[in-house]
């Protein structure tokens, strides 16, 4: 690995904090941006001669900072730009300030940059396009690959939004108890959003989206540290890490749905499920239950069971009746449905399914659950029909596959009884 | 004398490489850890879990427990190696070598151990 490409990380793991910070100095985003650039720029310089600074963070702030100072002198022609030893390294002397940058500063300047992204007239993917600019430092082109558009509608896409969020006046004070919760909450959505974004894609664009969920993964645990008394948070972190640990099981060669009952076990990624299984231990020790801790709980159940009938559904049925009480809606109880097939048999599910039609039209998921059922309970012209209405909504090619899978699987049945 | 080389480093850095970058730092250590396991010199050695997964007990009149890592510094724990050296010297020396895995800024803490278990093994 060259020295450059180790200081591209170090720049890229420092940018959320650096930048969050100098959105505070300059209270604008672009010169932030063009700041920590240049400061970025610098650290190339000095760096690979210098060696890295004790404090990465610290020093692109107060070296973005400087040049962004000199640009303004510069461009007045009032002062040559002053030698690169100027700003070569953070020496010991330099020690006051960096701690003047402390860890509470950064925690509401990174909370204030992402809550920027999350401007609600904007709409969620560009709430998440903006995230993975500004704060993850992505280029314009790997955020296009991951969205599937072209670079040219990327870069409008972000230019839009950047213009919206820019013509808002950022509040710099250090927000109350009550404010910081809701930036949190508002914060830990997009980055919910954004995971799912990635988790969601199926097929040859799956592995161009994984990005995507590494950089949520990456933002949550930061945003941990800087909050750790915030049990949310740690079920949000536990919840993704759950889910991504999955990702190589998930799909098969051909890009198609493998459902968890029929996953390799041996694939699911045991470091990510052991690090999300102490998260969510530490959260549920504070004894404030909220929907992501409840549904790090369920996916925690699934990742224990060594074999698929090890699952305890009782639990999870128990789980998603919590997740029902935190937040309800039609898709929980369409799960809570599918627990409570495993516990009392597909007839009490499909009643429940009777009673959620009407809040799930054109629902996929809705239809591959009932036709499933329907199969189960041996009434099989009934399933074709719900397989049908399940083909008939898919959305991706993996979907089609799957339930042309389910269909097939009727078919073989029916014949073999016949 | 039995030394503690306790790894201390920046985690969100750490948690930016790629899992090809983690692991070429991994392999780079073991030419070390494996050096001195032939030698007969290495105890165990562990890498921790992200200081998000660390709770803290403070002791005092009441004990506490808290959420997070102890010490309020800017960098983290990472994990730590045992290794058996003769000297404070040659225990820095090893320090070194193992910081030449990666170029990020980071630091070692050399301690004495007063006790392991397992005892390292001997070759």
């Amino acid at each position: 690995m060259s020295t450059i490409a180790w200081i591209d990380v170090a720049l890229r793991g420092a940018r959320p904090q650096a930048m969050g910070a100098l959105l505070r100095h300059f209270r604008d985003l672009d010169l932030a941006e063009e700041a920590f650039q240049e400061a970025c720029l610098r650290a190339l310089k000095s760096w690979p001669k210098n060696g890295p600074p004790r404090d990465t963070v610290a020093w692109l702030v107060l070296v973005g900072r400087n040049a962004a100072l000199d640009g303004v002198r510069r461009r007045k022609r009032e002062h040559e730009l002053p030698g690169e030893e100027g700003v070569s390294d953070l020496s010991d002397a330099e020690g006051p300030l960096v701690e003047q940058l402390d860890e509470a500063d950064y925690r509401d300047d990174l909370l204030r940059l992402l809550f920027m992204c999350c401007h609600p007239e904007l709409p969620a993917t560009q709430q998440i396009a903006l995230a993975l600019r500004i704060v993850c430092g992505l280029t314009v082109p790997e955020i296009a690959r991951a969205f599937l558009v072209t670079d040219v509608a990327m870069e409008q896409r972000i230019t839009r939004a950047k213009k919206l969020v820019a013509a808002e006046r950022i509040p710099l004070e250090t927000p109350g108890a009550p404010e910081r919760a809701e930036r949190l909450s508002a914060v830990a959505a997009v980055l919910y959003l954004l995971f799912n974004e990635g988790y969601s894609a199926t097929g040859g664009s799956a592995h161009v989206r994984v990005p995507l969920c590494d950089e949520a993964i990456r933002l949550a645990r930061l945003l941990l540290r800087l909050f750790p008394g915030e049990p949310e948070m740690h079920g949000l972190t536990a919840l993704m890490l759950l889910q991504h640990s999955r990702s190589r099981a998930r799909l098969d060669a051909q890009g198609a749905i493998v459902l968890l009952e029929d996953q390799d076990r041996g694939l699911w990624e045991r470091d990510r499920i052991a690090e999300a299984l102490a998260l969510l231990d530490k959260a549920l020790r504070h004894g404030r239950p909220g929907p992501y801790q409840v549904q790090a709980a369920i996916a925690a159940l699934h990742a224990r069971a060594p074999r698929f009938g090890d699952t305890d559904w009782a639990e999870i049925e128990q789980l998603y009746a919590a997740l029902e009480r935190l937040q309800p809606s039609p898709v929980v109880s369409l799960n809570r449905a599918v627990a409570v097939a495993k516990v009392r048999g597909p007839a009490a599910a499909l009643a429940m399914l009777d009673a959620l039609a009407k809040d799930l039209p054109g629902y996929f998921y809705f239809f591959g659950v009932r036709g499933a059922l329907l199969a189960d309970l041996g009434r099989p012209d009934e399933a074709r029909e719900a397989f049908d209405r399940a083909l008939a909504v898919a959305k991706s090619p993996a979907e089609a596959a799957h339930i042309r899978m389910q269909i097939d699987r009727l078919t073989r049945k029916k014949e073999a009884a016949g | 004398m039995l030394y503690a080389i306790l790894c201390y480093d920046r985690e969100d850095v750490v948690e930016s490489w790629t899992p090809e970058q983690d692991a070429a730092v991994i392999a780079k250590l073991d030419v070390v850890t494996d050096r001195l396991a032939r030698e007969g010199r290495l105890g165990p050695v562990a890498r921790l879990m992200p200081t998000t997964t660390a709770t803290t007990l403070r002791k005092g009149k009441e004990t506490v427990v808290l959420d997070g890592p102890f010490a309020e510094t800017k960098e983290q724990l990472l994990g730590f190696f045992i290794v058996e050296c003769a000297s404070l010297e040659q225990a820095i020396a090893t320090a070194k070598d193992l910081g030449q895995a990666s170029s990020t800024s980071g630091s070692y803490e050399i301690r004495p151990l007063r006790l392991l278990r397992p005892e390292p093994p001997r070759s």
